[in-house]
Order: structure tokens, then C-alpha cells, then sequence
């Protein structure tokens, strides 16, 4: 009775070893990629890595941070890098995000690449000075009933090197019902000679995973984790005069150029600031921005309100902040000289005042602009 | 005793005469979802035929050499489906490492092969002819060359369909199944020539 039980159960048992200990074997062989070489913009730097992890992980274990806003799920599309060596063809999860000059220029998303023999990329320059850096809120602030101003002292390491305009990625932990740490973009507000702070703007967002967190439960003495410089949101040193508009949450680039340029005595350029308010409750910054303007005296600072109440007192400017960009345009500004637009703002604001500029003979490759969708 | 039927011949029956999918309709349902590529049909059809060839074989040997002399038949089942889902899981791994690309477009459906009807269907017409080893060998090698062939021809087939007027309530999964029925009727007019049992 036990002999045939036993024989069974042992012949399966041996049959089932015999190819679990070929499985095994294969998987040894099969997925063991050695150490690979990444080379990065053609010989300037060669990191050697473990091979059979994706190449944005890879990055950022040796310390380059390619922007990634899902965190390596395929999701964003943020993490393109160019690929100059042979990696195969583009895989049906990077195809949604690759227009037809990216697939042609061989660009691919860095999270979906594995990285199994040695690579050769293409990155901006600038990607090899993103860090992460740990630090603490030292400060929060209303600046309006909906921004707040976060001011973070830089710890591990003690200073950024940006230019004035860029942007970081705030990390904030996971709270209710979100289950991972949550990562957005916001444009510095601080002063680059600043070293060892970031300031954000941070406006509430119905729904916004971050933007919540911070307006209800960040804490001054909290630490937190940032990840930058990003972006080429930043002033080209040409003479041109300078379009800015913004609004919102998007004044935090502009006071930070701006008073990089006060610092760096950049105050003969013709700088034409305007801001876009829905009520005077909306405006902030006044007293700061007309302190420049006492400085400096080619800068001009416009406010438009587009609702103002009758208890705002209002005497500035009204209407759509494309109006008000229209009327100064034709009648204030000196459009025989060169002009550069910079933009930051929503998406639909982005689009309504490229469409003005253009019109006005701005050339497109000549605004400025990043788009935080 | 095996039955006296040359290689030769089982061969070309296996992948015409007596095909897997069109005459004995087993291993439908990868073949009807992925047959709307022709590249991941062409990919499918070599993994199925690699898998069918090699469980065919391991298969046989296992059946005449551990399971017969130790009086242990009555195990074939679950020694029959551990072999394939061994030799599916090694080229799994396989095919992710030389072929990304492949291995994302089949996705489920090549772990699937393990369960794919056409695989145990063919191993277990072994066991029940009694088939040789070379037998085994040409008849599992035919079956999975008459898989890729029909799927091969069905993607090509649907890739013409998916430009023809087809009424609205056939197009995609109604339309396939009709244009199978017809290949169906076109792979049975071969089996006057040669009869394999």
C-alpha cells in the first residue's frame, strides 16, 4: 500500500526537481547581464553598473536623476533619453509617448529600457548637476488664500546650483489614501546665490495629491526631499526686451529671475512683467515687485484683475490678461526692438498669450516657457 | 506496437492533412487574439512550435521511461503539463532576453502556451497512438509548423479583411471566426490524401 504511494509521489517529486534545477540554471544564465557600461554623451563620463535593471534606475543609482514624474511606471513620458547604441526597437509601452522625430532620433523612454549589454546615451549636460537633497521646511507661509510660500533649508547636500527659473520635484510621503510617495514639479522662487534654500510657491489644487498635502499637513521642522535643478526656463542673455507674464502660482519663476538680475546688476534690460489676477485676494508680492520697480527702472510691473469686486478699490488694469497683453503691446511697448516672451502660468493662459505674442510678431523660438500639465 | 506510418508521412499530415488547429481545433484562443499582428503570430507560431517539438519529445521519454516501467500511467497528466510549463517558463525567459520586443507583444499569451490546448492535445495523441520516438519527434515538430502555418495565414488573411467592407456587427472577433470556418473547409479538403491516426 505505501510502496506505490511513496514511488508516486517521489517520481513526481524527482521529475519536478529535475526541471526546477533546469529552470534555475537557464534563469542563472540567462538573466545574468554582468557589469555593463553606460557611456554618457560620448565618452565624457563611463559608469559601469550591474546589468538587468532599467537604465533611469540605473541613472539614479550612480547619482543622475533623467526627470521622471510617475517614478519608472511608464506612465509620464518625462524620462526620454536619446540612445545612440543599438537597444533594439522602441517597445509597444514607449511608442504613446515618441513623436516621429523622437523614434527617428532613436529616443526612448529610460524607465522601459533594460539595460542588458553596454549603452551608449545622449543627456543634457546639465542632468549631471540634478541631486536629491534632503532637507527641512524651514518656513510656510499665506502669501494668498490659496498659495502658500514654502521656504526649505538644504541638508544632505547643503547647496543647489540652478539657474534662476528652474524647477524642482517636491516628494511628499504617502498620506490617506495614497499609497506612494508622490512626486510634482514646482519652479523655484528663491534666489540662485541662495545656495542652501528653495523656496516654492505652492497653490492649492482641488484633487492635487501634493498641493493638498502641503496646504493641510505640512509642518515647519518637517523633512522633506527635493530633486533638481530642471527645466530651460531660465533668461537668455541677449538685449532683448523681456515679455513676462504669469499667473497664480507662476509668479515664483519671475521672483526669483528678477531678483537674480537685481543681484547680478542686470538692470539696464527692459523687463515688461504682467500679472493676471482674478481679484485683488489673488495678488501678492505688491510691496516686493514695487521695490523693484524703485530699483530699477526699465522694469515695468502690470497687474490685471479679470473680476475685481467692488470692494477691491481697484485702479490698475482689468480684463483677460491677453487684453491687457494687447493693449500694451500696441501702445506701450517699443516693438521696432527685439522681444522675448517668458511664460508661466496654466496650460490655457500659456496657450491664450502665445497666441498673443505670436501675433505681434513675437518669433515662437523665442518664448519661453515650461509646461507643468 | 507503434502504428506503421513513415515520419515522412506523419509529418506532412500533421501540418496539413490532420493540422492541429483547423482539423482537430485545438489551441484556439491565442489564435484568434494575437492573429491580429502578423509579426506576433509569426513570433507566437515559432514559440508554440519550439515548445510542441521540445514537450513532444521530453514528453515521450518520460512516459516510456519512467512512467511505463515503474506502473506509474496513471500520472501522465500532471507529468505531461509539469514538463511544458518547465520548458514555457526557460523560454520565457528566452525570449525576454533576446527578443524585448517580442516578449511585450505576446505578453500573457506566452505564458499562456502552457495551457494552450494544442500542446497537451498533440502529447496526449502520442500517448493514445502510441507513436516511436522519431514518430513523436515529426508528428510534434508538424503539428507546431501546421500552428504557425494556419496562424500565419490568418493574420495575413485578416490584415486584407480589416481594409474590406465587412458589415458593422462581424467586423473584429465575428468576421474571424467566419474566415477560420473557411480555412477550416479549405484544410479538411486536404485530408482525402492522407489519414493519420
Amino acid at each position: 500500500m505505501f510502496v506505490p504511494v511513496l514511488l508516486a509521489s517521489s517520481a513526481v517529486g524527482a521529475i519536478t526537481a529535475i526541471l526546477a534545477l533546469l529552470i534555475s540554471v537557464t534563469d542563472k544564465i540567462v538573466n545574468n547581464y554582468g557589469e555593463v557600461t553606460i557611456d554618457i554623451n560620448g565618452g565624457k563620463r563611463q559608469l559601469k553598473v550591474k546589468g538587468g535593471a532599467p537604465l533611469l534606475f540605473s541613472l539614479a543609482e550612480v547619482g543622475i536623476y533623467v526627470p521622471s514624474a510617475c517614478g519608472g511606471r511608464g506612465s509620464c513620458g518625462a524620462c526620454k533619453v536619446k540612445v545612440t547604441s543599438d537597444v533594439g526597437p522602441h517597445l509597444p509601452t514607449e511608442l504613446p509617448y515618441m513623436s516621429k522625430e523622437d523614434t527617428a532620433a532613436n529616443v526612448r523612454l529610460s524607465c522601459q529600457i533594460k539595460l542588458k549589454k553596454d549603452i551608449a546615451i545622449q543627456i543634457p549636460d546639465a542632468l549631471f548637476n540634478i541631486k536629491r537633497y534632503k532637507g527641512t521646511v524651514e518656513r510656510i507661509r499665506n502669501v494668498t488664500h490659496d498659495i502658500k510660500e514654502v521656504y526649505i533649508r538644504l541638508e544632505e547636500p547643503k547647496e543647489i546650483d540652478f539657474l534662476a527659473g528652474q524647477y524642482v520635484q517636491l516628494m511628499v510621503p504617502p498620506y490617506d489614501k495614497i499609497k506612494e510617495p508622490t512626486e510634482r514639479a514646482y519652479s523655484m522662487s528663491s534666489r540662485p546665490s541662495d545656495r542652501n534654500h528653495v523656496e516654492l510657491l505652492i497653490r492649492l489644487v482641488r484633487g492635487g495629491i501634493v498641493t493638498t498635502y502641503v496646504h493641510t499637513r505640512m509642518k515647519e521642522g518637517e523633512a522633506v526631499t527635493v530633486t533638481g535643478p530642471f527645466g530651460e526656463f531660465h533668461v537668455r542673455e541677449t538685449g532683448a526686451i523681456m515679455l513676462c507674464v504669469a499667473g497664480g502660482s507662476g509668479m515664483a519663476p519671475f521672483k526669483s529671475i528678477f531678483y537674480d538680475m537685481l543681484e547680478k546688476g542686470k538692470t539696464d534690460r527692459e523687463v515688461w512683467y504682467f500679472f493676471g489676477a482674478r481679484t485683488k485676494k489673488d495678488l501678492f508680492y505688491l510691496e516686493e515687485l514695487k521695490q523693484i520697480e524703485a530699483q530699477w527702472p526699465s522694469f515695468h510691473f502690470i497687474a490685471a484683475l479679470s473680476e475685481p469686486q467692488p470692494e477691491d478699490d481697484w485702479k490698475g488694469e482689468t480684463g483677460l490678461i491677453t487684453q491687457v497683453l494687447e493693449k500694451y503691446l500696441t501702445t506701450q511697448i517699443d516693438r521696432t526692438k527685439p522681444i522675448e516672451g517668458y511664460l508661466c502660468g496654466s496650460p490655457g493662459m500659456l496657450d491664450a498669450c502665445i497666441a498673443v505674442m505670436k501675433k505681434f510678431q513675437v518669433p515662437p523660438d523665442k518664448i519661453y516657457f515650461d509646461k507643468f500639465a | 506496437m507503434s502504428p506503421q506510418i513513415a515520419p515522412l508521412s506523419l509529418f506532412f499530415a500533421s501540418i496539413f492533412t490532420s493540422n492541429i488547429l483547423l482539423a482537430n481545433f485545438l489551441g484556439m484562443c491565442s489564435f484568434i487574439s494575437i492573429s491580429k499582428d502578423f509579426d506576433s503570430s509569426n513570433g507566437l507560431g515559432l514559440a508554440v512550435t519550439v515548445v510542441l517539438t521540445i514537450t513532444g519529445v521530453v514528453n515521450w521519454a518520460v512516459l516510456h521511461y519512467i512512467l511505463y516501467p515503474l506502473g506509474l500511467y496513471y500520472l501522465r497528466f500532471i507529468v505531461f503539463i509539469i514538463v511544458i510549463a518547465a520548458v514555457v517558463q526557460i523560454l520565457e525567459m528566452v525570449i525576454d532576453r533576446l527578443s524585448p520586443a517580442l516578449y511585450m507583444t505576446l505578453g500573457i499569451f506566452l505564458p499562456l502556451i502552457t495551457v494552450n490546448c494544442a500542446i497537451m492535445g498533440a502529447v496526449l495523441f502520442i500517448e493514445i497512438r502510441n507513436y516511436s520516438l522519431l514518430q513523436s519527434a515529426v508528428f510534434s515538430l508538424g503539428s507546431g509548423l501546421g500552428w504557425w502555418l494556419a496562424i500565419a495565414s490568418l493574420a495575413a488573411i485578416r490584415k486584407k479583411v480589416d481594409k474590406a467592407p465587412v458589415p458593422a456587427g462581424l467586423k473584429g472577433p465575428g468576421i474571424t471566426l467566419i474566415t477560420i470556418g473557411f480555412m477550416a473547409m479549405a484544410f479538411i479538403g486536404f485530408s482525402g490524401m492522407l489519414k493519420v491516426q
